[in-house]
């Protein structure tokens, strides 16, 4: 290793600039660097941090005017102390003037839009539609996996067949297709529901190919032993495979939780009363109203961003190991 | 794939299996653990994909009375019909010479006339107008909404899947580094991902904010002034580059990811036979890490042009396909008909065609992929 190390030392001294030495050169390089990634890194950040700064302003007229510069980044108070007792007692002009940092514009939200029962939504479908997403499919590939049955081959074929259909080349079909289901609980429809937004994207087939590509995967001689010792195939599945498979279940919960939180096309589709409808489409429907308000409209954004970004950074490693997950399928 | 599986004959396992009321055992219970995501593939992915074929060829309602009537292929003729029209300059009706204006430029009559004149082209609307060869024509198209978004979906695939991945690459070279403090940064590329796309398309849109706004800002101050303001979503020429670059900004951590797995399978001998051979670092990456990143590469093209052909939030909540159709595209044409316009057959027709792109784009990638196996 150190000859290799000193021949490439040797021949790019020789090429480049003969008289630099090569720690100069060395440090330039990692500054350089640096400074590229530092870059990137604010291109990154700015808007997340922008969102979040401006939340918290309590006052419109300073987050207008504060965009046009570097103070759209920073949380600044522009009086500590207000000039009255009770702010929020104040007319609306001494409130414009004095007011600074706090979570007004979160109190804001939930006075104007019954923000609690969107953010129930959201984490209602979310947990509901990943927690079934990962029984059902681990279940199904199970079978495909590691048991032989006549079909095996076909069933395989046709679910990786089916992967390559986008949601949105279903979308309207589907929506009509709901239109005409029974309901539970009478009559017919499932639009303005729950279970429309959940039911339907429970059984997907990219979430059984990456269970099915883990357990072929798994050790044979560990279900022969449970075999032998007379487990059913089922006891099988939930107390050997499910236990050795912590990996894909985390990559498979992640991915699904990123696009059920996030989704859009569907809801918008097919709910119309806002006790059903989820986070993104109150987010978009309460930065349609008028005044648009920076301040409340970017207190949404950050509390309908929160959940996911902690999430993230609890467990960056593991969202980063989903997505190069879906990478392989090729 | 489960080759293990077919030469493991003969062990306990096996041997149980062989027996035909195990056989038969074995199956049921196959069918019966795959049966809830079967069924759930069957009622929701299968049968609305082939009702997307049949509803095409209706004119089906969402809540209408009417039964649906079959209409054979008059939503594809719709929504594909384009006429090329070569357009006559006006003429002096008293003198029959042409008529120009002050510039000396030839003047034609409205596009509307010419289509009204004619009982050929009924049904037919202006998707543009261009000169060739001293000549002015007119493409009228029966659904120029539809080619518009197309278009624009082509435009965008056109500009952001080159650009994304390189950028993406240029992202996982950087995060791929063994230096300190990298996994800070490679969080921090990442994190656009995870935000939801409503919430990127509202926060992008009050910093595009016209006059006075933080990109405004931004470019004045990098260019001493010289740059803007610049009206960004309302202006019919930026508004649509302006969604590309949130889009970048949103999605290139993904595709950044997916290389950077990538990189990291390449084996490390490669490099040191390289760097054995005197190779440079630029030659490294040419000799060494671009063609080992060949399929790699082709899935995060392949997967960025169909992203490109799903385009919907971002337009939706930014523009709503505006100002004019600058920003339509082909799914926001599709849910405007199906969910607002309640015509479900006609955007069922165009979520076929839809469908049509995506397949292509994937039977290419399959096609290249598979040369890559055969070639090896």
């Amino acid at each position: 290793m150190s000859v290799q190390t000193s021949i490439q030392v040797h021949s790019a001294g020789g090429k480049m600039r003969p008289g630099l030495p090569y720690r100069f050169r060395k440090t330039v390089k990692a500054i350089i660097n640096y400074a590229v990634m530092i870059l990137l890194a604010c291109f990154f950040a700015f808007p997340l941090v922008f969102m979040m700064v401006s939340a918290i302003k309590t006052n419109e007229t300073q987050i207008t005017s504060d965009v046009a510069g570097l103070r759209a980044f920073m949380p600044y108070p522009l009086r500590l102390v207000p000039p009255v007792n009770r702010l929020d007692e104040a007319p609306a002009e001494i409130r414009n003037a004095y007011a600074g940092l706090g979570p007004q514009n979160f109190f804001d939200v939930f006075r104007r839009m019954p923000f609690g029962r969107f953010l129930w939504n959201s984490i209602l479908i979310t947990t509901a539609t990943v927690g079934l997403g990962l029984l059902v499919n681990s279940m199904a590939a199970y079978p495909l996996a590691r048991l032989r049955w006549r079909g095996r081959g076909i069933v395989l074929a046709v679910i990786v067949a089916l992967i390559i259909i986008p949601f949105e080349a279903v979308a309207v079909p589907l929506m009509l297709l709901t239109t005409r289901l029974p309901r539970p609980g009478g009559g017919i429809g499932w639009h303005d529901t729950y279970i429309v937004q959940i039911i339907p994207f429970v059984a997907d087939a990219f979430s059984i190919y990456l269970f099915y590509q883990f357990f072929i995967n798994i050790p044979k001689d560990l279900d022969e032993a449970a075999i032998i010792d007379g487990a059913s195939r089922l006891r099988i599945y939930w107390d050997i495979i499910l236990p050795n498979s912590r990996p894909v279940l985390a990559t498979v919960a992640i991915l699904k939780f990123m696009w059920t939180w996030g989704s859009y096309l569907w809801p918008l589709m097919v709910i119309r009363l806002p006790e059903y409808r989820p986070l993104t489409v109150a987010m978009q429907e309460f930065f349609g109203q008028y005044p648009r308000l920076w301040g409340d409209t970017l207190a949404f954004a950050t509390m309908t961003t929160l959940p996911v970004l902690v999430l993230f950074l609890a467990f960056q490693r593991w969202f980063i190991r989903s997505v190069a997950a879906t990478g392989i399928k090729g | 794939m489960d080759s293990r599986w077919e030469t493991g004959r003969g062990t306990a396992v096996e041997r149980r299996a062989r027996l035909p009321i195990e056989r038969i055992k074995e199956n049921a219970v196959a069918w019966l653990m795959i049966a809830p995501a079967a069924l759930g593939l069957l009622v929701f992915l299968a049968i609305p994909f082939l009702m997307a074929f049949q509803l095409s060829l209706t004119d089906t309602r969402l809540l209408s009375p009417n039964p649906p009537q079959f209409v054979g292929l008059e939503n594809y003729r719709q929504l594909l019909r384009v006429n090329l029209i070569l357009m006559e300059p006006l003429r002096d009706a008293a003198t029959g010479e042409v008529q120009r204006d002050e510039q000396g430029r030839l003047l034609y009559p409205r596009s509307r006339t010419i289509l009204r004149s004619d009982a050929r082209y009924e049904g037919l609307r202006e998707l543009a107008q261009f000169d060739l060869l001293g000549r002015r024509y007119l493409v009228a198209a029966g659904d120029p909404t539809f080619w518009r978004g197309l278009l624009n979906n082509f435009y965008f695939a056109l500009v952001v899947v080159p650009l994304q991945s390189a950028f993406a690459l240029l992202l996982a070279v950087l995060v791929n580094q063994k230096i300190r403090g990298v996994n800070l940064f490679r969080t921090l590329y990442f994190m656009p991902v995870v935000v939801p796309m409503v919430v990127v398309a509202v926060v992008w849109f009050f910093l595009y904010n016209p006059g006075v706004g933080t990109i405004n800002a931004f470019l004045k101050a990098i260019s001493f002034g010289r740059l803007g303001p610049f009206e960004w979503l309302a202006d019919p020429k930026l508004a649509f580059p302006s969604i590309m670059l949130l889009s970048i900004w949103q999605g290139v951590g993904f595709q950044m990811v997916i290389f950077l797995a990538g990189l990291q399978e390449i084996p490390g001998e490669l490099y040191e036979a390289a760097e054995v051979d005197g190779c440079n670092e630029i030659q490294k990456f040419l000799f060494v890490t671009w063609p080992q990143l060949r399929n790699t590469t082709i899935f995060v093209v392949v997967a960025t042009t169909i992203l490109a052909f799903q385009l919907f939030t971002q337009v939706h909540v930014m523009t709503g396909g505006g100002p004019g159709e600058a920003t339509m595209t082909t799914i926001l044409h599709a849910v405007r008909e199906g969910r607002y316009q309640l015509r479900a057959g006609y955007a069922s027709a165009i979520t076929v065609m839809f469908f049509l792109i995506v397949l292509v784009v994937s039977i290419i990638q399959r096609a290249v992929m598979r040369e890559e196996r055969a070639v090896e």
